[in-house]
């Protein structure tokens, strides 16, 4: 099966109802607050971040995908005390228009194309997140490659799981 | 222009959001502290999440109490009778540790300090979590409406957990000890070294600004100092787990806290704290002017010697209002003067009069102010705050 698309035509470009447009993004940001207290280990996997990019690559539209990353990420930013309001907003913003920008040219249907999709932008949102943690907020953290490795890989292999249920609430446009 | 914004229509829209994201994020930085232009998007944001979060934990603590309260008893028989052996053992305890505290809060008393005390604290569940590893916090399923409000103190029967971030209705922000932005002053328990307990990125515990030259023994125990205002004084903080010296001139003391920061169900928030003198339990109520009295130097008591004559009298006498009494003066020239001899402990209900001889003229200076006259011949006035009586002889002292 090719990986890039030839021609506009091959393209589906997909669309969700309200209801699940809402209540995904919600129940990951709540699995992402509520899990963790249960399974300490829970807290390496971004249940929000695989939406956005689950969205942004079925989709396909930039404009969709960046406007999803950034409610998605204000509403992280808001759950998380000590941080202001927007680090993860950004990173999620350009974590949404980068995968809408990639599944307009690849085909991210398949299991090894979501895997390194996930992959690269685990890598790109976590680079973002720590910039501007680092860089505008002023807050120490500790970048190690072993843990940001780790977790990429623990998150791309959820996202394919996760994606597989996720395509059942597609509606083809 | 017009044509090469709708060209880079996607990338503007980017910038556009990217831009007022950083805006945003600059202003936030600049006004340090609670941003109120934020409130409203984390109230929402709480507002959304943390009714399902309730509604999953009040399920489950329902299923799990229905569970181990009706049908999973197994060993309880045993767990029942180790229990009470275990309650036996702690009520020999408590009784000597009740004599400490009493012994301690007297000695409180003489020297004027005042004691800390959690008056009222609110059980609350955690309910969440900001679901990020680089924010350490919790959610409690109470709010502002049962009196939570922030900066009030989060703690369990193990230690202190953190502090009231933010209190919403019915919802609170928990900041947890082990967050880089959280802080809390800190006391050794032994060698009472002061620092200041802080979170780092990797959600450890350390213990800064002890100096290097300071001996820190692994094991030895933290406590809040009380220093920040926000945690009582004396709640345990955790153990060194491992003592390094640091970059500067600093030890690098690793801490393990003290409450399972990862394994939080139940919390108590304290939400009134009272300032008060201690008063022994056994006390009974006291005139200002005999707490006056005691409080002002006095002469200890002679001890007894049946052989002096009468104008000295050896024996204690009661005397009501503690305050000091002349007598008549003697042809000799000197006077005899009741005075309180010793600082009611809490064991001693009213205080002991013995009678001093003092100077003529200086009788009614020493009667209103209960001070024995240096010149009198007398033996030297000496403060007496020590009890007449040791306190564990309660039954001999005059009631």
């Amino acid at each position: 099966m090719p990986i890039t698309y030839t021609s506009n035509e091959q393209i589906e470009v997909y669309r969700f109802s309200l209801p699940a447009a809402i209540l995904i993004p919600l129940l990951a940001v709540f699995l992402q607050a509520f899990v963790p207290l249960r399974l300490h280990f829970f807290s390496i996997f971004d249940l929000p971040l695989l939406v956005v990019i689950f969205f942004a690559v079925a989709r396909r539209s930039q404009v969709s995908g960046m406007l999803t990353g950034a409610v998605i990420g204000i509403l992280q930013d808001a759950l998380t005390p000590s941080m202001p309001i927007g680090v993860f907003g950004i990173a999620n913003t350009v974590v949404g228009y980068g995968a809408s920008s990639l599944g307009v040219k690849l085909d991210v249907e398949n299991t090894v194309s979501r895997l390194l999709v996930t992959l690269f932008f685990f890598g790109v949102h976590e680079v973002v997140y720590f910039s501007i943690a680092r860089g505008l907020v002023g807050l120490t953290l500790n970048w190690s490659w072993g843990h940001e490795l780790g977790s990429a890989f623990a998150n791309a292999v959820v996202a394919v799981g996760m994606f597989a249920v996720l395509d059942k609430f597609k509606q083809r446009t | 222009m017009e044509n090469l914004i709708s060209r880079y229509r996607n990338l503007t829209i980017l910038a556009v959001l990217l831009f007022g994201q950083v805006l945003g994020l600059a202003i936030q930085v600049k006004r340090s502290g609670e941003n109120t232009s934020t409130r409203l998007i984390r109230v929402w944001a709480v507002d959304m999440v943390t009714p399902l979060e309730k509604g999953i934990v009040s399920l489950e603590a329902g299923v799990g109490g229905l569970w181990h309260n009706y049908f999973y008893l197994r060993g309880v028989r045993q767990e029942n009778r180790e229990l009470k052996e275990k309650i036996q053992q702690m009520e020999i305890e408590r009784v000597r540790l009740n004599e400490d505290a009493e012994q301690a809060r007297r000695l409180q008393e003489l020297l004027g300090f005042k004691e800390q005390f959690i008056a009222k604290t609110v059980a609350a569940q955690v309910i969440g979590s900001s679901g990020s590893e680089q924010s350490r916090s919790i959610y409690i399923d109470k709010g502002s409406r049962d009196g939570i409000k922030p900066d009030m103190a989060v703690i369990t029967a193990d230690g202190i957990v953190g502090k009231v971030l933010r209190a919403f209705k019915s919802t609170s922000q928990v900041l947890l000890i082990n967050d880089q932005t959280s802080g809390v002053g800190a006391v050794l328990e032994k060698s009472r070294l002061q620092g200041v307990l802080r979170g780092t990125p990797a959600g450890e515990v350390v213990l800064e600004k002890v100096m290097t030259d300071e001996t820190v023994q692994p094991g030895e125990k933290l406590l809040t100092s009380g220093g920040d205002q926000i945690f009582p004084k004396g709640l345990p903080l955790g153990t060194i787990s491992k003592v390094s010296p640091g970059p500067d001139l600093f030890l690098n003391i690793r801490i393990k806290p003290s409450a399972q920061l990862s394994k939080l169900e139940e919390v108590l928030v304290i939400t009134q704290e009272e300032q008060r003198e201690p008063v022994s339990a056994d006390t009974q109520r006291v005139r200002a002017a005999d707490i006056l009295a005691q409080r002002l130097p006095s002469v200890p008591p002679k001890p007894a010697m049946p052989s002096i004559g009468p104008k000295v009298a050896s024996t204690t006498t009661a005397a009501p209002g503690g305050s000091a009494a002349a007598s008549a003066p003697e042809p000799g020239g000197a006077v005899t003067v009741t005075q309180k001899a010793v600082v009611k402990p809490a064991n001693v209900q009213k205080p002991a009069t013995v009678p001093v001889k003092v100077a003529p003229g200086a009788a009614n200076e020493a009667s209103d102010s209960g001070v024995a006259p240096a010149k009198s011949g007398a033996p030297p006035v000496q403060p007496t705050n020590q009890p007449a009586v040791p306190p564990s002889q309660p039954q001999d002292q005059p009631q």
